[in-house]
């Protein structure tokens, strides 16, 4: 699902925030992206969410070379990975409805549909009597939910989160791995970016440390094995 | 295992969010759905654009006031040309009428008599340029001068009535061209009755030659003021995009086109150039209703029916049409050069 080849990424501004990433996440598998800030972290997710383009090596994600594929064809594969980002990126002036509705509507989905899939995904993460509320009446876990049943209402069969529980107490950033464990558990490929180690380790997923650029420790502990 | 997950992936994801529904139904639905997916394409497209066309709509009336002013210095920018042309429309419907009545005066010999004088309407009747022929007679043409100069008494004091015959004629429709009348004015001219032949069309000529020159500068105004909707149209759009760059920043990563994207703003031009025309209408209709009255009195001092004409239905629908192209065009530069720049960072 995720095959990296020696992949970098130089900035112009100097200093090569990846270097020489190889990587292979396969589909259904559920992978944590450790390491210190600036080690690369949220490079390496635009790159998968084609935000940003590698400098050399190649990205392939669901069967498609990055490096090969054109201008007009990014909307589409983007269509296919749910991106879930750590401050949200809600419409603040549209309702929770809106919101989660908004990939199906720009996939052009039936009216119909549109109704039934957003509340089954409201219904998921368990903000289904939320869908006329507006964004910032809601909590901040809420929100991060809100941003969650956003990325999987078109069912895309990845799901990568940058930090999805940064501002998050303790409990609530366990309910929120947990749902990302649900997602897994029905065949999502899953990557996400964190560092809270205690969190990370007590899922027992792979988990890929980051350090300047490269990546260190790739601890196959993949939870299904066990 | 993970291998297993591979293959069974995309029909759990599919069940994922739809917990109460069967597989086999929603597959089933799914190659449904594949199977009309050729002939729902332009059902597809035709929903967007009817999505956008009311999401423009709405995003114009969501902010009355600043949709209002933009709208209105599009409708004055409009009305400007609009109402030239109206005046220019009725000035020539001013002038269709007199160009319908040349007439010749011949001013016969002071020696003529009336019978003679009528002899000659005779036979000028029965030429095949002229339509019609008046005989004013020195006596008539005497009361009328003592009516309306106001020199009536002055007339007293002379011993016998110094005016000649006139006969006043009027050329066919035909004849009346400015290359046919002159020949016939010569040939006139040349009659032994007539001393004098007198065609007064040169003001006529000159009115023409001011009209075409108004003519030409309504269109250079138009086309200048087309150019100020297109920049007005252009810079509504730009800063609409500006306040909505997160949103797209948004929509572009969860995966929209810029076709999407751009579709609202587009729209939105298309409604601010009509809406703007529509003002414009407005603008003029105003101005005309307003110079009705006092334009009513000047013609009644001319003993004119004359009435202002307003902006006819063809003219209305080429000022919506041209209004509504121009904000598409101003909205569709301002896309093109403001939407590419903006990519989730």
């Amino acid at each position: 699902m995720i095959h990296f080849e020696n992949v970098g990424k130089r900035y112009a501004e100097g200093g090569e925030a990846l270097s020489g990433i190889n990587l292979q996440l396969d589909a259904g598998q559920m992978a944590f992206l450790t390491g210190h800030s600036g080690a690369g972290k949220s490079t390496m997710l635009k790159l998968i969410g084609l935000i940003e383009r590698a400098s050399y090596g190649q990205v392939i994600i669901n069967g498609k070379n990055f490096s090969k594929l054109g201008r007009r064809h990014i909307p589409y594969v983007r269509r296919d990975i749910g991106i879930i980002f750590q401050n949200h990126k809600l419409l603040n002036d549209r309702t929770v409805f809106d919101n989660v509705a908004l990939p199906l509507v720009i996939a052009g989905q039936p009216h119909r549909d549109i109704q039934r899939r957003v509340r089954a995904s409201l219904d998921k993460v368990g903000l289904l009597d939320k869908e006329r509320s507006l964004p910032l009446s809601l909590s901040g876990g809420e929100q991060q939910r809100v941003g969650i049943a956003r990325a999987v209402v078109n069912k895309p069969p990845l799901l990568v989160a940058d930090e999805p529980t940064g501002n998050l107490d303790p409990a609530l950033s366990a309910e929120i791995m947990q749902l990302f464990a649900e997602f897994n558990q029905v065949g999502v490929t899953v990557l996400i970016a964190s560092h809270d180690i205690d969190l990370i380790t007590r899922m027992g997923k792979r988990v890929l440390v980051l350090e300047k650029g490269r990546l260190l420790d790739d601890e196959r502990n993949d939870g299904a094995l066990q | 295992m993970a291998r297993q997950a591979t293959r069974r992936s995309p029909r759990r994801a599919t069940s994922l969010v739809t917990p109460g529904e069967g597989s086999t139904k929603r597959s089933a639905s799914a190659a449904a759905v594949r199977r009309i997916k050729g002939k729902g394409w332009l059902r597809g497209y035709l929903k967007g654009h009817f999505q956008a066309l009311f999401l423009s709509l709405g995003r114009v009336s969501r902010h009355p006031l600043s949709s209002l002013m933009t709208i209105a210095v599009i409708g004055i920018a409009l009305a400007l040309p609009a109402g030239l042309h109206v005046a220019l429309k009725n000035v020539q419907g001013v002038s269709a009428g007199w160009e319908d009545a040349v007439q010749i005066s011949l001013f016969l010999n002071r020696g003529v008599d009336e019978k003679e004088a009528s002899r000659l309407v005779e036979q000028l009747r029965a030429m095949s340029t002229i339509d019609e022929v008046v005989h004013v007679t020195p006596q008539q043409a005497l009361g009328e001068f003592r009516q309306y100069s106001g020199f009536g008494e002055a007339l007293e004091v002379l011993d016998e009535n110094p005016l000649p015959n006139v006969l006043l004629v009027r050329p066919t429709r035909a004849a009346s061209e400015p290359l046919m009348v002159e020949p016939l004015l010569h040939e006139l001219r040349s009659l032994p009755l007539v001393e004098m032949a007198q065609l007064d069309m040169e003001w006529l000529k000159r009115l023409y030659a001011i009209m075409a020159i108004g003519e030409r500068g309504v269109f250079v105004l138009a086309a200048l003021l087309a150019l100020a909707v297109l920049l007005i149209v252009g810079n509504t759009i730009r800063l609409a995009i500006q306040n909505r760059r997160d949103e797209i920043e948004v929509q572009k990563l969860i995966g929209a086109t810029n076709a999407f994207i751009q579709r609202p703003f587009l729209y939105s031009g298309l409604w601010h150039g009509v809406l703007g025309a529509v003002m414009a209408w407005l603008l003029v209709t105003l101005s005309l209703w307003l110079l009705h009255g006092p334009v009513q009195q000047l013609s009644r001092l001319y003993n004119s029916s004359f009435s202002l004409g307003s902006l006819e239905p063809l003219a209305m629908l080429v000022l919506v049409v041209v209004g509504g192209l121009l904000g598409l065009l101003g909205a569709w530069l301002a896309v093109g050069r403001h939407l590419r720049d903006i990519e989730p960072t």
